[in-house]
């Protein structure tokens, strides 16, 4: 796999109405691969979604610089029209509240949105429009106006709006936040597909650890720095260090890791409810035999 | 306090029109007194427009909203009394603070209600003190708080009514997992010293286990299941039949009794799995295993 977002000591900070300095992010270098999965978390205030907007060049880094495939494209002296405009195309972005980000009364206008924008032939759209819709499985709904869609189904309009323009990555920021579990199963198995078949490089905002897990890569932000970078398996396994940053695992490993001091193994990974159980089950068996044997 | 029961409800949206949906049909439930009831069910099953109805925001299609026996729609000019009864605090309520200070937001509602100043400010320290927000922050403005901080600032100015009944829809939602609990056990202990009824409505369903006593479940403008926490979440089929789950945790134990270990299927928090599962070794679970040596 290539690099395809990288950050050199990237920093940003806020200002506020009395002149008072805020950092968000602190000095993060972070390499991105092509085609990877990565899931950010950090509680309230990390800086999670700060480092969103400077990835898609909403905002500039006060210091620091952020290479885009390749290219170096934004640093503190900010960037030209061109550059910003070609990192969009890239780069998309789903935001957490789905009402914000449609555009349009019929759902097929509202996707064409985008490739409209660049100035993508008409019959091209057409196409673009129709796969989009497709993919994210909205096809039935092309006509039809999106104010009367569900959460999941217009998040999923709005992924749709950015696929069309045939991006590289695409960023959700908390855009499960706002919806029910259906809509976030929905969502959750729509970017996992575009990740694995159309090798569409996923950034993944979130504060639900049992989306973190379908990642390959968790990054943790703590004050605006980075505080664990792993795989899900690696980074779900540091209980102590994540409930120090506010954060949570998934029960099944804050069980597995309660009964630890008991004698039950912790073997890292175990996320489902199946595989608890199943390997609950062994040890209850191994230290129940093991127990005969002292009696 | 108060107990407010819907009897026969039904609410059609855009009647006559063909755009008619039929929102709620026939609606029967009794949400008891002083109790946490959780109110569940997926997207379009009906949650809002049942939380809309109980403090007169919209009015039933046929059928009766009834607070403490006495139908709130009798006599319809008096409608604005009981929104101060049943207090609503609405998803994201964050966006609807607009005061210059905290505490002028807090005293909107109150002083709607034509109190005097000085109960006002003695209702605005309590509310605060209720939702766990620091009186320091009283006079910032709204805006220089942190996410959390605006949500309990929210929360406070329906509770500064004290109302009878406090409706919440998503309190929780969009807050990181300290952020979550602390406000949930905020409202719990709450209604535990105001004797409050309080009704919360999530699609958490590991919140909802953890901090209601009773759940209702919607479907399709139905209400399918009324009944103790424990009871609910033991009808894991039902449950997923109608698009919801139960918390990983009770997954995870009734997966174990599948596989024949004999565990209770009432369990909703790590700590309790973690007892039964020591209880089965024979071990007792507040001594650890090190304190032996």
């Amino acid at each position: 796999m290539s690099e395809f977002i990288r950050t050199e000591n990237i920093s940003f900070s806020y200002e506020d109405a009395g002149g008072g300095i805020h950092p968000a992010i602190k000095n993060v270098s972070l390499s991105i691969e092509r085609g990877s999965f990565v899931a950010v978390l950090g509680h309230n205030g990390s800086g999670k979604s700060t480092l969103a907007k400077l990835f898609n060049m909403i905002l500039s880094p006060t210091d620091g610089k952020l290479y885009v495939d390749g290219e170096l494209v934004s640093t503190n002296e900010g960037a030209d029209d061109d550059t910003i405009f070609s990192v969009r195309r890239k780069i998309g972005m789903v935001h957490q509240n789905p009402d914000n980000q449609i555009v349009s009364s019929v759902v097929e206008e509202d996707v064409a949105f985008g490739p409209e924008n660049l100035g993508v032939e008409p019959s091209e759209i057409r196409r673009r429009v129709d796969d989009a819709l497709a993919t994210v499985g909205m096809s039935e709904y092309a006509l039809h106006s999106p104010s009367r869609l569900s959460g999941g189904q217009k998040q999923r309009v709005a992924i749709a709006g950015i696929i069309a323009m045939r991006p590289e990555c695409i960023i959700l920021d908390e855009a499960t936040a706002m919806l029910d579990p259906s809509g976030r199963r929905d969502v959750m198995s729509t970017v996992g597909k575009l990740n694995r078949e159309a090798g569409i490089t996923i950034i993944h905002i979130t504060h639900d650890m049992s989306e973190a897990v379908l990642a390959d890569r968790v990054i943790v932000l703590n004050e605006g720095e980075v505080f664990l970078d792993g795989t899900p398996q690696d980074v779900f396994s540091e209980v102590e260090l994540l409930r120090s940053v506010r954060l949570d695992v998934p029960q099944t490993t804050a069980l597995l890791y309660a009964l630890k001091p008991y004698g039950f193994s912790l073997p890292k990974g175990i996320f489902d409810a199946k595989s608890c159980a199943l390997h609950i089950s062994g040890e209850l068996k191994r230290l129940g035999t093991a127990r005969e044997d002292t009696n | 306090m108060s107990e407010i029961k819907l009897e026969n409800i039904s609410f059609v949206y855009g009647s006559g029109t063909p755009y008619e949906i039929h929102a709620l049909e026939n609606v029967n439930l009794t949400f008891e007194d002083g109790k946490i009831t959780g109110l569940i069910g997926h997207t379009g099953s009906g949650k809002s427009t049942l939380v809309e109805l109980l403090n007169g925001i919209l009015k039933p299609t046929s059928g009766r909203v009834l607070l403490d026996g006495g139908d709130i729609w009798a006599e319809p000019k008096k409608i604005r009394g009981v929104r101060f009864r049943v207090g609503v605090v609405m998803q994201y309520p964050e966006y609807q603070l607009f005061e210059e200070t905290v505490r002028a937001d807090i005293s909107f509602g109150p002083k709607n209600m034509g109190l005097s100043d000085k109960e006002i400010a003695e209702r605005v320290v309590e509310a605060a003190e209720f939702v766990g927000l620091d009186v320091s922050l009283l006079d910032k403005s709204p805006f220089e708080l942190s996410g959390g901080q605006k949500r309990r600032a929210a929360i406070a100015g329906v509770i500064a009514m004290r109302p009878d009944v406090l409706v919440l829809d998503e309190p929780a939602a969009g807050l990181d997992p300290l952020g979550r609990e602390s406000i949930l056990s905020k409202i719990c202990e709450y209604n535990k010293n105001s004797g409050v009824t309080v009704i919360i409505v999530s699609h958490n369903m590991e919140d909802m286990a953890i901090f209601c006593d009773k759940i209702a479940v919607m479907s399709n403008g139905r209400n399918v299941m009324y009944g103790d926490r424990d009871e609910i979440f033991s009808r894991r089929d039902e449950l997923l039949a109608v698009d919801l789950g139960v918390p990983l945790i009770t997954d995870t134990v009734h997966e174990l009794s599948a596989l024949g270990i004999e565990i209770p299927d009432n369990i909703y928090t790590v700590e309790r799995a973690k007892e039964c599962i020591l209880s089965l070794l024979g071990e007792n679970p507040k001594v650890k295993k090190g304190d032996f040596t």
